[in-house]
């Protein structure tokens, strides 16, 4: 902890859970300053007493109206709508700093609310961290090749996280929070909401944006996930494809530069080449594993352990051996 | 920018962003702090030729309504670069716009979020005091920062409304409606012209350039237009706009040399062992 006066507000949207990734942003925002969290909606029991445990004091609840009409359901989540809410709660406790995940939505969220607010901004950083009395973002940058830091010039900064970026903990000594409704008047919207809907996950597996051990399937798996997913469930991983096999339709969410970036600690790569677009989804992660046919795969120029061999056969096999030694 | 009444049956006229990248399979790197853009390894931003294909395919439709005319409605490629970036427009030539503009100058180098948005909202805003404008679209990210963020902000500083990451994109009398698949959720939203549009890489398939169209590109002529030509401030854009300022920028020491197995039976086992030897499978009782 620092004793920097510092307020950090962070994004928790939807307030109905605590991800993994908004613990790390609170483990990351206590070592630049007090920490309040923001929300578009009220946070149920569960959630505020996890805020409680990593130091949230208070949470700052957005009351959105337009027009003298309370804005509530679904529209409380798009982008603008969040943007304003950060924006208005960042004048109200004059707050430093923003952290917000580095999901689309919400870097959509974070663009509006510093050119709203005239801050600086860094997508996707890695780190955070005070120096000189400026904030510094690092970023990892060209598929991981490279490492970057940059300081905000602003008075305000706002920043999106990856996932995976510090491991979180809980705050010294847990703190009761206080949430604290706020008015937020929204502008009129050109933009309308049709409808949304959120993938209900009943897989029990961790979401690949966020999970710490991630195994991906590609064209070798000629559309059969089973081994990739008996890998996975063994090791109590996510599972991810590259491009093309989600583009046949083989699994609906894949890691590569347009899909999900991965960072995770252990990301094993099954049946995938390692073109450029999936690299620069997963070479930033710590621990690389290939299982490849092809001993000439690009993918083994950046992995740390590989096989050579085929997946239907090598996945199952490492999950019962994995079974079996842990008992 | 002037409005313009536009749904099928009217010519559209669409302005389509560009960058100028670093080819992804090539190595890339930094020096003082940019990002290194060098005529041999540079590219048109691969994922803007989905915003390419989007804005022809609108164009085309309503050539193909036969609600306007076969040689009506128009397709402008804006990019902010330098030289080098002629590259990337001579690419977008082959694919079949009409037109293809730079923006150039030394005060834009070391642009932020902002500046860049700032500087292609300008650009826009003059193509739009030539005729109306009735959309501007863009692809999901550029695959050299992947910030994602500059088609928000532009559509922010042209004041229009600002649809992202569409997958698919339907127009009907005026109104444009999209389905996206961001994150885990799946939204359809719609919004009047004109507007912003962003496009996935999941939108569409980018046509192959023809023959005619790589003849006509090389020799095509290029707008280039100054940010004062644009009226922009001198602190509108590059490093004296910027609201962060690169401190580090170095390569990330090379990976020691891989653990490499051939299968002969017992594959599985040799993989199982070195995720367990490297602490990297967690007790029973922590996976789901």
């Amino acid at each position: 902890m620092t004793h920097s006066n510092r307020t950090v507000l962070v994004l928790l949207d939807p307030a109905t859970e605590v991800r993994p990734s908004a613990l790390e942003l609170l483990t990351l925002a206590r070592d630049l300053g007090r920490v309040e969290a923001v929300t578009l909606e009220a946070p149920t029991v569960e959630v505020l007493a996890q805020l409680g445990g990593h130091g949230v004091e208070t949470v700052h609840q957005a009351e959105l109206s337009r027009d003298g009409e309370c804005v509530t359901g679904d529209e409380r989540h798009l982008p603008a709508v969040v943007a304003a809410a950060l924006a208005a709660a960042v004048r109200l406790t004059d707050a430093d700093v923003v952290l917000l995940p580095t999901s689309f939505a919400a870097k959509e969220a974070a663009a509006l609310a510093a050119r709203d607010l005239g801050a600086g901004l860094v997508i996707d950083a890695a780190s955070v961290r005070e120096a000189d009395g400026r904030v510094v973002a690092g970023k990892r940058v060209f598929a991981g090749a490279w490492d970057t830091e940059c300081a905000v010039t602003t008075d305000v900064a706002v920043v999106t996280v990856r996932a995976n970026s510090v491991v979180a903990r809980p705050a010294p000594a847990a703190v009761e929070p206080v949430v604290e409704g706020y008015a937020v008047e929204l502008a009129p919207s050109p933009v309308t909401l049709v409808s949304r809907e959120v993938k209900a996950d009943t897989s029990g597996r961790p979401p690949l944006d966020q999970a710490a051990v991630v195994v991906a399937g590609g064209r070798g798996t000629e559309g059969d996930f089973g081994p990739v997913v008996e890998l996975a469930d063994a090791l109590g991983a996510a599972v991810g494809a590259s491009r093309d096999a989600a583009f046949e339709g083989w699994w609906d969410t894949y890691v590569g530069q347009t899909g999900v970036t991965v960072a995770p600690r252990l990301y094993i790569g099954a049946g995938i080449s390692g073109a450029p677009h999936h690299r620069g989804g997963m070479q930033a992660s710590q621990v690389i594993v290939a299982v490849n046919s092809d001993p000439e795969a690009p993918i083994f120029e950046i992995c740390d352990f590989a096989v050579v061999g085929e997946l239907a056969e090598v996945l199952p096999q490492a999950a019962a051996e994995i079974r079996r030694r842990r008992g | 920018m002037p409005h313009g009444p536009a749904s099928y049956g009217n010519p559209m006229r669409i302005v389509v962003t560009a960058k100028y990248v670093p080819d992804i399979s090539t190595e890339r790197g930094f020096a003082d702090g940019r990002v290194v853009r060098t005529a041999a390894e540079g590219t048109l931003n691969e994922l803007d030729e989905n915003a390419i294909e989007a804005a022809l395919q609108l164009v085309e439709a309503g050539r193909a309504s036969g609600a306007v005319g076969a040689d009506e409605g128009e397709v402008v490629v804006v990019t902010m670069a330098g030289p080098d970036g002629d590259m990337a427009l001579r690419k977008a030539f082959q694919l079949g716009v009409d037109r293809g503009v730079r923006v150039t100058g030394d005060e834009l180098a070391g642009s932020d979020y902002f500046g860049t948005a700032a500087v292609l909202a300008a650009a826009v805003r003059r193509l739009g005091q030539e005729a109306p404008v009735d959309l501007v679209v863009t692809g999901m990210a550029a695959l050299d920062g992947l910030g994602s963020v500059v088609p928000t902000l532009l559509g922010a500083e042209l004041g229009l409304p600002t649809l992202n990451l569409a997958k698919k994109v339907e127009l009907a009398d005026g109104v444009l409606t999209v389905t996206r698949e961001v994150d885990d959720t799946t939204e359809v939203l719609s919004a009047p012209l004109p507007a912003v549009l962003s496009v996935t890489d999941g939108a569409n398939s980018p046509r192959l350039p023809g023959f005619k169209l790589i003849m006509a590109a090389r020799t095509k002529q290029i707008e280039v237009w100054s940010p004062a030509d644009l009226g922009l401030a001198a602190d509108a854009a590059g490093t004296a706009g910027a609201r962060t300022e690169v401190l580090v920028a170095a390569p990330r020491p090379p990976r020691a040399e891989p653990e490499i197995v051939t299968d002969k039976g017992e594959g599985g086992i040799a993989l199982a062992d070195y995720l367990i030897r490297n602490d990297l499978v967690r007790p029973a009782e922590e996976t789901r």
